[in-house]
């Protein structure tokens, strides 16, 4: 499950993947929603990694 | 920029700076605990924070009134390339989630308020843990002058004329931080943090209905920017696309490195709080990517500016009435409160701990610490308020610049020795001088642009200084510690015990 947490990584640093105008959304460039839309999916990348981790210690 | 004072912007920003400062010296009570009895009451908060107040407080040092108008303002003079700051906060999570909670127990088992204290805890070597607390100070200085350049910006839209405004601001700064700790940044920073919200989901919605969408929000920059030319753009020329993924990585990397960042982290109640904080924060990435686009909403606005640093404040006074401008202005000032305050904390504990304690009092009780913080907070803030004051702002900006390459030098020794044993102290101490040294001189050579350029093969790369010196860090580090090891297989006794 940790390498979930890698592919915000690969997501956002291989810039070629984005580096784009189209195809836009509610006006926003591919550059802008892509990027924005990396926020979420980490949140909930990192809540996956978080869900199947065993806690180390009462809360 | 302007010539008369907005009385109006101005009433509303005296009535929140006020409630703050009520809030600040108040705060000494809240979760009460002996403040001035301990450092870690202090300078943590007793250690106490849940995820709640963890994620206000975490917010609001990270994201600082610096950002919210340096962001825009950089998106605004040259485009997509100024966006880096949100791949830099996304990323900068998954490290914390992986990270942060253990370096989190290690500080808690063992009573380290410091990251150099962590770092001395592991190898046993003083002179490591004096290289860490000394970039750490040195790094925290111009980052908090920063923040009262962020100041000076609203207050000057106010049409307020003079250094004396900033001056009692940081003053008054200065004394709740004195009295209250760590809890006054902590609470402020929820008045801070909802404002900053409020500020931005209207400006966000609002303005781009007033300038006809955000098509014409970004077709309007286009055109900005076509008339412009150069490296600008709505999206990244293919020679900024290098420079663009190594200033998000090596910002992420360095960004919990520095003194203010860990103090969230160390006065977290649980290593759990952390991981939630991992998920949570983001949220505050969202806000980050939006305030960024304030920089293009100026050019739907037909907004001038001498200063790009003015974009944000001309924006609000632009299309806004006077009250709301005032709120965003007060909004922005109290921003740079709550990182203003952590920093010199981060920065003062790092002198107490790991220059005081370490060199001069090394039997200092408890209180004494307390006492020695509090007296070198008061010292940093002066010192930064000096800074902006009577040296060329442009200095301030420069050094926060290479305090950034600098603070990212000390993640070697921070942040390996929570995986492996393997590096030993020489070697992460000759890296990290190497890194420092290497970077500053080819920063300062390139006039100190972040940016360096490398020939390989006849192809150039250019790249951020600060990501190539930590990669020359930890090489120089590896070999070092293979030829250490060769020398005197037998490592130092401190370093044995954890």
């Amino acid at each position: 499950m940790w390498i979930l947490l890698l592919l915000p990584f690969v997501g956002l640093l291989w810039v070629p993947f984005y580096n784009f105008t189209e195809p836009s959304l509610f006006g926003f460039p591919f550059f802008y929603w892509y990027q924005l839309a990396w926020v979420p999916i980490s949140s909930l990348l990192i809540w996956l990694v978080y869900r199947s981790r065993t806690p180390d210690e009462a809360p | 920029m302007a010539d008369h004072i907005e009385w109006v912007a101005l009433a509303v920003f005296i009535f929140f700076f006020a409630l703050v400062t009520v809030m600040g010296f108040l705060a000494a009570r809240w979760k009460a605990g002996p403040v001035s009895e301990h450092l870690d009451e202090w300078g943590l908060g007793g250690r106490q924070f849940g995820t709640w107040i963890t994620w206000f407080l975490v917010g609001g040092d990270f994201y600082t009134a610096y950002t919210v108008i340096a962001v825009p303002a950089l998106v605004y003079a040259v485009g997509a390339y100024g966006f880096f700051a949100l791949p830099y906060t996304v990323i900068v999570y998954p490290f914390v989630f992986a990270v942060m909670p253990i370096l989190w127990s290690r500080a808690h088992a063992n009573g380290h308020v410091t990251a150099a204290d962590v770092v001395h805890g592991t190898y046993g070597s003083r002179a490591l843990e004096f290289a860490v607390a000394m970039t750490g100070m040195v790094a925290t200085m111009p980052y908090i002058a920063l923040q009262l350049i962020g100041m000076e910006v609203v207050i000057k839209a106010m049409g307020l004329r003079g250094e004396l405004p900033l001056v009692a601001a940081f003053i008054i700064l200065a004394l709740y931080t004195y009295s209250s700790g760590l809890r006054a940044p902590a609470l402020i920073a929820f008045v801070k943090d909802i404002m900053i919200y409020i500020v931005v989901l209207v400006a966000v919605v609002i303005v781009p209905a007033k300038l006809g969408g955000y098509g014409a929000v970004f077709a309007a920059a286009n055109d900005a920017f076509a008339a412009k030319g150069g490296a600008t753009g709505l999206i990244l020329k293919p020679a900024q696309m290098l420079p663009y993924a190594t200033l998000a990585l090596g910002s992420a990397l360095a960004a919990f490195m520095y003194p203010h960042t860990l103090t969230g982290i160390f006065a977290a109640k649980s290593a759990d709080t952390i991981r939630k904080n991992a998920i949570l924060l983001p949220a505050y990435t969202l806000l980050l990517g939006l305030i960024a686009l304030l920089g293009y909403m100026a050019y739907a606005a037909n907004i001038k500016v001498s200063s790009p640093n003015d974009v944000v404040p001309m924006l609000f006074k632009v299309l806004f009435p006077s009250w709301f401008a005032g709120f965003a202005f007060s909004a922005i000032a109290i921003g740079a409160l709550v990182p203003a305050a952590v920093m010199s904390i981060g920065a003062a504990k790092l002198f107490t701990r790991n220059v005081w304690k370490s060199y001069v009092d090394p039997n200092i009780s408890h209180a004494g610490e307390a006492a020695v913080a509090k007296i070198a907070s008061l010292v940093v803030k002066v010192g930064a308020l000096a800074f902006i004051l009577f040296l060329p702002t442009q200095y301030a900006l420069d050094l926060q610049l290479l305090g950034g390459l600098w603070i990212l030098q000390t993640f070697p020794a921070l942040v390996f020795g929570l995986f492996t044993r393997w590096f030993r102290s020489e070697g992460l101490l000759l890296g990290w001088a190497t890194g420092i040294g290497w970077g500053s001189w080819t920063a300062w050579s390139n006039g100190l642009k972040p940016l360096a350029t490398i020939d390989l093969g006849g192809v150039s790369y250019v790249f951020y200084v600060g990501l190539a010196a930590l990669v020359l860090n930890i090489a120089v580090a590896a070999v070092a510690t293979v030829i250490v090891g060769l020398v005197s297989p037998n490592r130092a006794s401190a370093t044995a015990q954890s």
